[in-house]
C-alpha cells in the first residue's frame, strides 16, 4: 500500500513537472555571432501555454562561460543595456527576446562559433522548469533568425 | 529730407535681414528630406582619429562621401549590431550609388577597441564601413560637437562595464556638412534621404 503510494506521488510528480516544462515552448531562437571573442546577443520567442505566468530568471550554455539576460532600452536619444532578474511570460501568452530588447548576453566563448553552428542553450524558469534550446548562429549583418 | 531717408534705410536693413533669415533657412530645407534636418545646426565634420587599419584618419579622408557617423563600441552585443546590420540593409536598397556612402563607426570605448578589434567588427557588417577609434581626448571632442554624449560605468557582473551611448545617426553630404539626423526613423525616410544626398545633395 506504502508502495502505491509512494508510486503514485512519482508519477504525479513527473507529470507535473512533464506538464509544466510542454506549455513553454521556444521558436525562432537565433544568434548574433560577432568576430573574434566579442559577447553575442541571443534571441528567442517564448510561449507559455500554461494558466500561470512563469519568468524566465537565467540561462546557460557549455558552450559560452556567462550567459545573462540583459535589456537595452532607449531614451533622450541614448541607448544603454542592464541587467534583468526575471522577464515574465503572461499566461497563455508569449515573450520575445529581440534585437533592441530583451536578450541573452552570451560572453567567453569557449570555442569559435561560426554561422550556421547550433548552440544549445538550457533557459530556466521561476517555477523550476529548465527549457534546453537549439539556437542557430546566424552573420553578424542578420537581423533575424532567416533571410 | 533727413526724415525719409530713415525709413527707407531701415526698410533696407529690413530686407537684407529677411535674405539673409531666408538664406540660413534655405541651407536647412533645401532638399524635401524626411529625417530630421539640421543643416546649419551642427558643425561640419572633423575629426583626427585612428582607422581600422591602423592609419591616422581625418574628416578630410571622406570629403566626397556622403557620411554616417555613428557612436558606439564592439562589446555592445545588442544594439550596435543592429544599427550597423540595418545600415547595411539600408545602403543595399541604393544599390551601386551607395558605393559612395561611408559608415564612420567610432568608438566610445578606446581601451578595448583597438584598430585590429575594430577592423573585423566594422567589415562583419559591411565593406562601406570604417571603424574609428583614438585617444579619449579626441573621441570626446568629437561626440561633444555633436552633443552627443556617452558615459561609462561599471556592470555588476566581473570586471566588465556598460556604456551608455548616443542611439543617433549623423548623417554628411559630399562636403562634410552636417544635413540630417536618423533617431530610429522607418528605414525608408533613410533610404530616401541618402538617395537625395548621393545625387545632388552638396550644400555651399
Ligand atoms: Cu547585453
Amino acid at each position: 500500500m506504502k508502495r502505491i503510494a509512494l508510486l503514485l506521488v512519482g508519477l504525479l510528480g513527473a507529470g507535473l513537472v512533464h506538464a509544466d516544462t510542454t506549455r513553454i515552448s521556444a521558436s525562432h531562437a537565433w544568434i548574433r555571432v560577432l568576430p573574434g571573442a566579442l559577447p553575442a546577443g541571443a534571441y528567442v520567442v517564448l510561449r507559455n501555454d500554461g494558466d500561470k505566468p512563469v519568468a524566465l530568471t537565467g540561462a546557460s550554455t557549455p558552450d559560452y562561460g556567462m550567459a545573462m539576460l540583459h535589456r537595452s532600452t532607449q531614451s533622450g536619444g541614448s541607448s544603454r543595456m542592464a541587467m534583468v532578474d526575471a522577464l515574465p511570460i503572461p499566461a497563455h501568452g508569449t515573450q520575445a527576446l529581440a534585437p533592441g530588447g530583451y536578450h541573452l548576453m552570451l560572453m567567453d566563448a569557449r570555442h569559435p562559433v561560426q554561422p550556421g553552428d547550433t548552440v544549445r542553450i538550457t533557459l530556466k524558469f521561476d517555477n523550476g522548469v529548465t527549457l534546453p534550446v537549439d539556437f542557430i548562429a546566424r552573420p553578424a549583418g542578420a537581423l533575424g533568425d532567416q533571410g | 529730407m533727413k526724415l525719409p531717408r530713415t525709413p527707407r534705410l531701415a526698410l533696407f536693413l529690413l530686407s537684407l535681414a529677411g535674405i539673409l533669415l531666408l538664406s540660413a533657412c534655405h541651407r536647412g530645407s533645401d532638399l524635401p528630406f524626411k529625417l530630421t534636418d539640421i543643416g546649419g545646426h551642427m558643425p561640419d565634420l572633423q575629426f583626427q582619429l585612428t582607422d581600422d587599419n591602423g592609419k591616422p584618419a581625418s574628416a578630410a579622408d571622406f570629403r566626397g562621401k556622403v557620411v554616417l557617423l555613428y557612436f558606439g563600441y564592439t562589446h555592445c552585443p545588442d544594439v550596435c549590431p543592429l544599427t550597423l546590420a540595418q545600415l547595411h540593409a539600408a545602403l543595399q536598397k541604393l544599390g551601386k550609388a551607395a558605393d559612395d556612402v561611408r559608415i564612420l563607426f567610432v568608438s566610445v570605448d578606446p581601451a578595448r577597441d583597438t584598430p585590429a578589434v575594430m577592423h573585423a567588427y566594422v567589415n562583419a557588417f559591411d565593406k562601406r564601413a570604417v571603424g574609428l577609434t583614438g585617444s579619449a581626448g579626441a573621441i570626446e571632442a568629437l561626440s561633444k560637437r555633436y552633443r552627443s554624449g556617452f558615459t561609462r560605468e561599471p556592470a555588476s557582473d566581473g570586471g566588465n562595464y556598460e556604456v551608455t551611448h548616443s542611439s543617433a545617426i549623423y548623417v554628411f553630404d559630399r562636403n562634410g556638412h552636417a544635413r540630417v539626423l536618423d533617431a530610429n526613423a522607418p528605414q525608408e525616410d533613410l533610404v530616401h534621404d541618402l538617395g537625395l544626398l548621393l545625387s545632388n545633395g552638396t550644400s555651399p
